[in-house]
């Protein structure tokens, strides 16, 4: 079995515009949080970089820092996409850890 | 003269009441009690909990659930739950139609061991014959577990039987309901001071929601944690908001009260796993 992708991807299309939702699996450790069995301080872990583009176009970048909370959750208003457009989202976190998802709007 | 005799006439109906009051008709006076309290509502509303009666937290819970935050945990617990155990046997082996669609059936009376087994604690007593470690209960695997079995039985209606036959089962539900309504704690406050003298009435910034389908919608993603939880962690928690004794999710008390409100909810919709505030 394919191992499931920390990325999940919604769209929904309206008159003007088309939202793009996505809800990332992610600790978002801050490296200020502790262990509460060992009382060690469990190391900073979190997504450094957040890309979304359309049809192979980039659309946003962007450069997150450990201020964002767990799993989390991030949407974008399209103004020109059609049916059946690709987009596309990448993470990429401090530990070099990265994940990436394509969805077709429906 | 006249006075008296109606003053004794109404103890005698006060005593026959006490004395008569069935489990049944509890139900019936707590749902005519909210009737008259929210006539908006019909009973299937009552699944929403507070959302019902707070539109403005409602349409923003309603864009929550739109893209709801329990999905990964959903995920995860759907594999947890395929998962074969060390012997090779699957939780879908401990219950009834291979553990789908059936959490409208807990918390009910075991006859056998004369306890009230609740669905986490039928999760674990599965781990149990299965020689594996129990869960702890509240938060982690086990909700992800709950989240999954909870989601294939969403739109089932609430069974929770007292068995007719048995009146130790009885006392389970008189226990519970006496929890409900014992106040307790610095505070003393009761659960009932709240979801029902209150309900519906702002405590500082939150809206009390009614005690009529609390068990509906477990297990819970809470916006204040970002975490997944269950129905017996948020007893604990409303003991801690009291500063009564934290009474630990599963033990005998908080499955009694979940029995009580359970039955109260007889009918009512699952919708969990749910997100709340």
């Amino acid at each position: 079995m394919a191992k499931r992708s920390s990325i999940k991807i919604r769209s929904k299309r309206f008159a003007d515009h088309t939202l793009v939702r996505t809800l990332i699996a992610h600790p978002m450790e801050t490296g200020l949080n502790k262990d509460k069995d060992t009382g060690e301080l469990i190391p900073e872990h979190y997504i450094q970089s957040l890309t979304f583009s359309h049809n192979g176009k980039l659309m946003s970048e962007c450069h997150l820092g450990f201020g964002i909370s767990k799993n989390p959750f991030f949407s974008f208003k399209l103004k020109s996409a059609q049916a059946g457009d690709t987009v596309v989202i990448s993470w990429q976190d401090n530990l070099g850890y990265s994940d990436t998802l394509e969805h077709h709007i429906q | 003269m006249k006075a008296h005799l109606k003053l004794t006439f109404l103890c005698l109906q006060l005593l026959i009441g006490t004395i008569w009051a069935t489990p049944a008709t509890d139900r019936q006076k707590i749902r005519a009690y909210y009737q008259q309290l929210f006539p908006q509502l019909t009973l299937a509303d009552y699944a929403d909990g507070v959302y019902a009666i707070d539109p403005i937290a409602k349409s923003s819970w309603l864009a929550i659930e739109e893209f709801p935050p329990y999905e990964i945990a959903l995920e995860q617990g759907k594999t947890l739950f395929k998962q074969a155990f060390t012997n090779g046997k699957h939780y879908a082996d401990c219950f009834p139609n291979q553990g789908i669609a059936i959490a409208q059936n807990y918390p009910y009376w075991d006859t056998a061991t004369q306890s009230i087994i609740t669905l986490a604690s039928a999760i674990n007593n599965c781990r149990r014959q299965n020689q594996m470690p129990p869960l702890s209960y509240g938060a982690g695997e086990i909700t992800q577990i709950m989240a999954y079995m909870a989601y294939t039985s969403r739109g089932k209606r609430i069974q929770t039987d007292i068995p007719a036959q048995s009146s130790a089962a009885l006392a389970a539900y008189e226990q519970g309901k006496a929890y409900f309504y014992k106040r307790r704690g610095q505070l003393n406050f009761s659960c009932a001071s709240c979801h029902i003298d209150n309900a519906g009435k702002y405590i500082r910034s939150e809206m009390l929601s009614p005690a009529l389908g609390h068990t509906t919608h477990w297990p819970a993603y809470r916006l204040n944690t970002g975490e997944m939880s269950t129905l017996h962690r948020r007893f604990e928690v409303c003991n801690e908001l009291i500063r009564a004794k934290v009474d630990p999710a599963q033990s005998k008390a908080l499955r009694q009260l979940e029995y009580f409100l359970s039955y109260m909810a007889n009918g009512l919709p699952l919708n969990g796993p749910a997100t709340r505030k």
